[in-house]
């Protein structure tokens, strides 16, 4: 039987090497960055396909258009799931389609196809000549509202380029051209129809650019577009809402050519949806991922495999691990005091999402009010429960009162205040309360101190480019962090504070 | 003197660390099963009235709050008592009333409180605030210690009492703690209590210490610390040590004040005693408790282990 003491140096020690050695294996055979070194924003854009069979069940073909990057997009990596559906890809002038069979549909299905993209060198589109499209068909009535507005706007544009900004103006402005209104009201109520169909008539070669707005953590995006129109030199591109000129850094553009994007044949209430993820990571890395895949098991097993949200989930989930440790080692080895043993974890975490500076701010704020208002609950003698739900209401109160004050005062970032823990605030303001009264303020100072410090330094370790970089692609070495914390859970020594408080006690004896 | 003390000389001079105690002593020799006892007021005082070890009187006992009203209603006839939570930690909660004043109860700080006051600590206290880990809690009600006239002198506004450090039997270090006008009338030395180391073999004082620092008077009364001898010492000494067989733990704090009347009396038990009576008698723990547990290992008789502790740790001839 081995002593508890060395049974968990031993037990610590492999897990210790384990995470390290599994990581050194990544780096050295699977040619795992070590380093973040130039990071690059890889997005991961995961589409969804869902649909209900008909009433009367039958063959089912789903047909989807795959991207075709321009402007400097690249796709690094495209992964299908298609349970109990026939898949193939196939090429149809010039376009890449992803087609999924069934020969009976029975239930609501989702098909997915996942694709990593990154865009390595961002240039503007390249000039394609286009020819002016089709006319629309109109009523008398229309074309003749149609017209007018055409004239109107020729009249005040000095070219194709400024007759579209005036286009999308005129269409979506708050009190709308008198004929704009009308062809809105009674031909086609989209805008982006109308929007097409006048430059036709207006002979102005145009046509929709679609593709994905990339937001990190969305799940349900859906396909938007942007205007295109050739003006006999160049292609221009506007935003069909707010006729901002040129392509935004954050539309990834699916496809130039126009058309349908999703077929569904033997379905009905077919949607695409798009769940969206960026990651900071070295390009190279995910570069290789794809041959990688196939040649080591271990791969297949990484954070990478998992789907979109998962992936989103985990990235803020394995940085736990590391705040936990900054607790260990700031209470253990510093002996700092912190008003609940986890407390600062969450606050950091609140701070991930409202960056330091504003978090730290929201937070003392809050915390401030908070005592204030509950030493005015302290005199009306209430049982503890009440109170604290009393303190839960006013918090939450707070935070609504202090978004909506900055917000109108235009400080935006104040709206990540809903990420603070409101329980967990409330507790704190309760505590610190009871702390106040009986140890006096000092005391509130040291713990409400202590605490604060320790968010913030584990903040700063759960932000650190690096330390996302190796929990993320390493996730292995939360095994050494467990066995770390292993080992300080045996920690004898003194605490830094002791050195402090017994500082008089070294010198005699 | 420096900011921080080297971790060498400090492990030289064999001063405990929070780290080892938790793990080397707490862990170690206090069985888990065994907290409860300590950690309510209301067994320990139980439990010690069954070995005949002299307790304050309890008054009662609230466990729901519907008991509040009827509660005030028994403590209008008292002149003194104080409420404490059952489970509280670190002296937290503990409302000491020494006198009335009509309709009204002064405190030991001489600030008078109406009976709403008295209801609100007793309504907290049931919710658990001031208890480990927040959970619901019992307040018991119990008598004010008569203090021996002797130590009024050494303590402002609150009872002097007595923490003595116990290893399988055998007292390894004692201090006195004397309420403050600082500490609000309370014993704890870090809200500004001065701790008195105190000399195992004769109970007489052997440093004092407020705020970290070395003091000889008491800061309000201006006694000084160097005359001090803790009466009927033997006492306490056989209280403190009977408590780990009452308790089953090994390593405790015994809270033993001097009452006028019937001597040594148990106030509170510890099973997880705190560091600063290291700072109180300039002097470490680890060296001693070594040699205390050699005391226990040699000998089974408890008044042979505090006959030998008392040798082994004596500071002055």
């Amino acid at each position: 039987m081995l002593s508890t003491r060395l049974r968990i140096d031993l037990i610590a020690g492999v897990l210790i090497l384990t995470g390290v050695g599994l990581m050194l294996y990544k780096v050295f055979s699977m040619g795992f960055p070590l380093l973040p070194g130039e990071s690059r924003e890889v997005w991961t854009v995961e589409s969804k396909i869902s649909f209900r069979p008909l009433r009367e069940h039958g063959p089912v073909e789903v047909e989807l258009k795959l991207p075709k990057p321009v402007a400097g997009w690249q796709v690094l990596d495209e992964h299908f799931a298609s349970s109990g559906f026939g898949f193939s890809v196939t090429e149809r002038s010039g376009d890449r389609w992803a087609v999924w069979t069934r020969q009976q549909l029975e239930e609501a299905a989702t098909l997915y196809f996942k694709a990593q993209v990154f865009r390595p060198d961002p240039r503007e589109l390249a000039d394609q000549s286009l020819r002016p499209a089709d006319k629309p068909m109109l009523e008398k009535d229309q074309q003749a509202a149609m017209d007018r507005l055409i004239a109107k706007l020729h009249e005040q544009s000095t070219g194709p380029r400024t007759f579209a900004a005036l286009l999308i103006q005129a269409l979506n402005q708050e009190n709308k051209d008198p004929d704009a209104e009308f062809l809105l009201g009674t031909w086609e109520d989209e805008i982006d129809s109308v929007l097409l169909a006048v430059l036709a008539r207006a002979e102005i070669p145009a046509r929709a650019l679609r593709g994905i707005r990339l937001q990190d953590g969305r799940r349900r995006q859906t396909l938007s577009w942007l205007l295109e129109i050739h003006n006999g030199k160049d292609s221009l591109v506007f935003d069909p809402e707010t006729g901002q000129r040129g392509l935004p850094d954050n539309f990834f553009v699916w496809e130039r050519g126009g058309g349908d994007i999703l077929n569904v044949i033997g379905a009905q209430d077919s949607r695409l949806e798009f769940a969206l993820v960026s990651n900071s990571l070295p390009a190279k890395t995910v570069a290789v991922m794809d041959e990688r895949v196939h040649k080591f098991a271990l791969l297949d097993f990484s954070i990478y495999s998992l789907p979109v949200e998962q992936q989103g989930v985990f990235k803020g989930l394995l940085l736990i691990p590391v705040a936990a440790l900054v607790v260990v080692i700031m209470r253990l080895l510093v002996g700092l005091k912190t008003s609940g043993t986890f407390m600062p974890i969450l606050i950091a975490l609140a701070f991930m999402q409202t960056t330091l500076l504003v978090g730290l701010a929201m937070f003392i704020v809050l915390v401030s009010i908070g005592l204030w208002i509950r030493s005015w609950l302290s005199h009306m003698n209430l049982l503890l429960v009440s109170r604290i739900s009393a303190v839960v209401i006013v918090v939450i109160f707070l935070m609504a009162a202090l978004a909506i004050a900055s917000y109108k005062l235009g400080f935006d970032q104040v709206l990540s205040v809903t990420f603070f823990p409101t329980i967990i605030l409330s507790w704190t303001i309760e505590r610190m309360s009871v702390l106040w009264e009986e140890e006096g303020p000092h005391e509130v100072l040291v713990q409400g101190g202590g605490s604060l410090l320790v968010a913030v330094l584990a903040y700063l370790a759960m932000s650190n480019n690096l330390v996302a970089h190796l929990t993320f692609n390493f996730p292995e070495l939360m095994l050494s962090l467990l066995g770390v914390i292993l080992l300080l859970g045996k920690y004898t020594g003194y605490r830094l504070s002791e050195l402090y408080r017994f500082r008089a006690l070294g010198g005699q004896s | 003197m420096k900011l921080l003390a080297s971790p060498a000389t400090l492990r030289r001079s064999g001063i405990l660390g929070m780290n080892e105690r938790n793990i080397g002593l707490i862990g170690k020799f206090n069985p888990r099963c065994n907290f409860p006892l300590v950690d309510d007021k209301v067994k320990t005082k139980l439990a010690a009235q069954e070995l005949g070890i002299h307790v304050p009187e309890l008054y009662g006992v609230v466990e729901y709050q519907f008991e509040v009203k009827d509660v005030i209603r028994r403590l209008e006839p008292l002149e003194s008592f104080v409420i404490k939570p059952s489970q509280g930690s670190g002296g937290k909660g503990i409302l000491v009333i020494t006198g009335r004043e009509g309709e009204n109860y002064v405190k030991s700080s001489g600030a008078v409180v109406d009976e709403s006051h008295i209801r609100r600590h007793l309504s907290n206290v049931l919710a658990g605030l001031h208890s480990l880990g927040g959970r619901n809690d019992k307040a018991m009600v119990e008598a004010l210690i008569d203090f021996d006239p002797y130590l009024a002198n050494y303590s402002y506004e609150g009872v002097p009492d007595v923490r003595v450090i116990v290893l399988k039997g055998v007292p390894v270090m004692a201090m006195m703690r004397c309420a403050t006008h600082a500490s609000d009338g309370k014993a704890n030395l870090h809200q500004g209590a001065v701790g008195v180391g105190l000399d195992i073999a004769s109970g007489r004082a052997v440093s004092a210490v407020q705020h970290g620092s070395l003091c000889l008077r008491h800061p309000d009364t201006g006694a000084t610390f160097e005359a001090l001898e803790i009466p009927h010492w033997e006492q306490v000494l056989a209280l403190a040590a009977s408590c780990v067989e009452m308790t089953g733990m090994d390593y405790i704090g015994a809270d033993v004040v001097l009452d006028r009347q019937f001597g040594a009396t148990l106030l509170e038990l510890n099973a997880r005693p705190g560091l600063s009576i290291q700072v109180a008698n300039q002097s470490g723990l680890r060296h001693r408790l070594a040699i205390a547990n050699d005391i226990a290992e040699s000998t089974d008789d408890p008044e042979e282990k505090i006959a030998l502790a008392r040798e082994a740790f004596a500071v002055r001839s």
